[in-house]
């Protein structure tokens, strides 16, 4: 799945090679078929019964029951009984909901822009921090730390730095001469910016390990026979190391894209959604009608509309690095 | 004619060589530093949360702001660690909740991964294939029918609700399919000519050998689950059975004040756990979180 688990091509080929392979030679006789290797054929499904029970109870059956309750009108009052099925009219009235549409257009804003972000300062950090220096593993950990943290921890610290009266960072813009600063979480328009802001600060650590992690799987004679032919350290780059970084960075603008557009946690704990509805991303929104105005079909089927979209955008994402032929 | 005008570089006299040997000292030293104050930058926000906790509430306000507090108070950590709402009580279902995922996780996905990575069985790549496609199922529309279901079977508003879904991680299990796959077969064949059952060669040749893998997931479930917010937000509204960041969440507001003193000191108090264990384990937990990428 991703070029970062080491042994990913390697033993699933031969895994899947000497299954092929392994089946004639043991069916020497008929009977032997159903012994695999000299164990019982039932053995391997005794292995799997715990996975499968979890997997069914806690993914199959949420997944199933969440496609079906968004196509009925149901709240938690009435119980189980007073489930209504009403066909695509959620859908009909999600279409016609302003909030839907101005929360998907926060959500491509918070997603689409903190992420492209957060991995461009993090690649940038993996580069900086895969050089010598002093102190390099001290220095690598302490960018990591961010990443360690829950949201309502980095929530609280974040609300007293970004206070628009006392916070460090306006104490800070002042100094340096500018004497309006935005007022972050208590104005509309700086809100959602100040959380993309300190969603760079939570994962470009993270990226700069990943990115560090992926530099030293790169072959160094490349860089080698490049500075014979005297290619310079921007040329390295663009024709060596960034292709090289392609698949991790697909990667990762995939994964965070993912966990940006559904995370409702900061959001919940840090504005609620405001001021007025600055913050009011789709997963917050689906988060507020299904657990605060009980209305689990809409609140469903937001959750499908969500889905189908970050489905979507993995998918053309995914495509348009393979089209460029960077990554095989 | 290009090799000989390489080689005589590589020979150039020894000024030259010294000169450019102290020139990439100096850029390593210079790095070095650039970075250091980077990272400084980084450690604002963890340095204002220590300094915040040992201030008065009023305090933490002041203008301009100040980094050591004057008067040094541990109220704050007092107040949070003991009383009715207690980080204490916090710290104990959090602790429940990891060691219990963390156990039952490793249990369950260890015993499918032996089954992919080693064992041989009819419509095993389907199966797989299946399995990985579930990966794809997004947190958010699993939150509702979840929240339904474990109401349902009556599990809603107990610590199960937050240590049970955590059973069926597919991520988890492609992980150790790849570690068992790449264990020699012929360990399990020459123990069963032997006549050692199943469990055992499991038990006894195979897991052992799958250690550093299971150590490493054990690390990145702990840090998940954790600082798990939103499931404890949706599935525990027992103030009893809140976990550490849902507890943090009562700190926040006493008599509808805002009282960020205690608030601080009790992120403070969520990070140490996080933090020691990622002290020992530092190399470990880098070395995990980057090829497993996930998470």
């Amino acid at each position: 799945m991703t070029p970062l688990i080491e042994d990913t091509a390697k033993p699933g080929r031969a895994g899947t090679d000497s299954h092929d392979g392994s089946a004639p030679p043991s069916a020497t006789t008929k009977r032997s078929s159903r012994l695999v290797n000299g164990y019982k054929w039932w053995i391997p499904w005794v292995f799997l019964l715990p996975t499968i029970v979890a997997v069914l109870a806690f993914l199959i059956v949420p997944l199933t029951a969440g496609l079906f309750i968004a196509f009925t009108e149901w709240n938690v009052v009435s119980g189980i009984g007073g489930i209504r099925w009403v066909g695509f009219g959620n859908f009909q009235e999600l279409f016609q909901d302003d909030m839907f549409w101005s929360s998907a257009v926060r959500t491509l804003f918070y997603a689409g822009v903190g992420t492209p972000l957060a991995v461009t300062c993090g690649m940038f950090l993996g580069l900086a921090l895969n050089r010598p220096m002093p102190a390099r593993g001290v220095i690598r950990a302490i960018f990591f730390l961010p990443s360690l943290v829950n949201v309502i921890a980095a929530g609280t610290v974040w609300l007293t730095l970004l206070n628009p009266r006392s916070g460090m960072v306006n104490q800070f813009l002042r100094a340096v001469g500018l004497d309006n600063p935005p007022g972050w979480f208590t104005s509309q328009q700086w809100a959602l910016p100040a959380i993309v802001l300190m969603s760079v600060w939570v994962s470009a650590g993270y990226v700069a390990i990943l990115i560090i992690a992926a530099l030293q799987d790169l072959p160094t004679e490349l860089y080698e026979s490049a500075k014979l032919d005297g290619a310079g350290t921007i040329r390295q780059f663009t024709t060596i190391t960034f292709p090289g970084l392609v698949p991790v960075l697909t990667f990762l603008l995939i994964t965070s894209f993912i966990g940006r557009s559904q995370g409702f946690g900061l959001i919940q704990f840090m504005t609620s959604g405001g001021p007025g509805d600055a913050t009011t991303v789709l997963s917050y929104y689906m988060y507020e009608v299904g657990f605060h105005w009980y209305r689990f079909g809409y609140a469903a089927s937001i959750g499908v509309m969500s889905m189908l979209a970050v489905l979507a955008l993995s998918i053309a994402l995914f495509k348009l690095q393979r089209g460029r032929g960077l990554y095989t | 004619m290009s090799t000989t005008t390489a080689l005589a570089a590589h020979h150039a006299p020894r000024p030259g060589l010294i000169r450019r040997q102290r020139k990439e000292r100096m850029a390593w030293i210079v790095r070095g530093v650039l970075m250091s104050l980077l990272a400084l930058l980084f450690l604002v926000p963890f340095a204002w949360m220590v300094s915040s906790s040992l201030k008065q509430n009023l305090d933490i306000f002041e203008i301009p702001l100040r980094w050591i507090p004057n008067p040094l108070v541990w109220d704050n950590y007092a107040d949070v660690w003991t009383g009715e709402r207690s980080m204490l009580r916090y710290f104990s279902n959090s602790t429940v909740v990891v060691v219990a995922t963390i156990v039952g996780e490793l249990a369950v996905v260890s015993l499918a991964g032996y089954a992919f990575g080693q064992l041989r069985f009819k419509g095993q790549n389907a199966l797989f294939l299946a399995f990985l496609a579930t990966s794809m199922v997004p947190a958010q529309l699993l939150l509702v029918p979840r929240f339904m279901f474990f109401r349902q079977i009556g599990l809603y508003d107990t610590l199960w609700a937050l240590i049970l879904p955590g059973l069926a991680s597919v991520f988890a299990t492609f992980l150790l399919r790849q570690h068992f796959a790449s264990a020699p077969r012929e360990l399990g064949e020459a123990a069963r000519i032997d006549g050692a059952g199943e469990g055992r060669i499991f038990w006894s040749i195979y897991l052992p050998m799958a250690r550093p893998a299971l150590a490493a997931l054990a690390i990145l479930i702990f840090d998940s689950t954790w600082n798990d917010y939103e499931s404890a937000l949706i599935m525990i509204t027992d103030e009893a059975k809140y976990t550490v960041p849902l507890g943090l969440t009562r700190f926040m507001s006493e008599d509808g004040t805002v009282s960020m003193g205690p608030a601080m000191a009790g992120s403070v108090s969520s990070l140490i756990p996080v933090l020691v264990i990622f002290l020992i384990f530092q190399r470990h937990f880098l070395r995990s979180m980057a090829r497993v990428g996930l998470r």
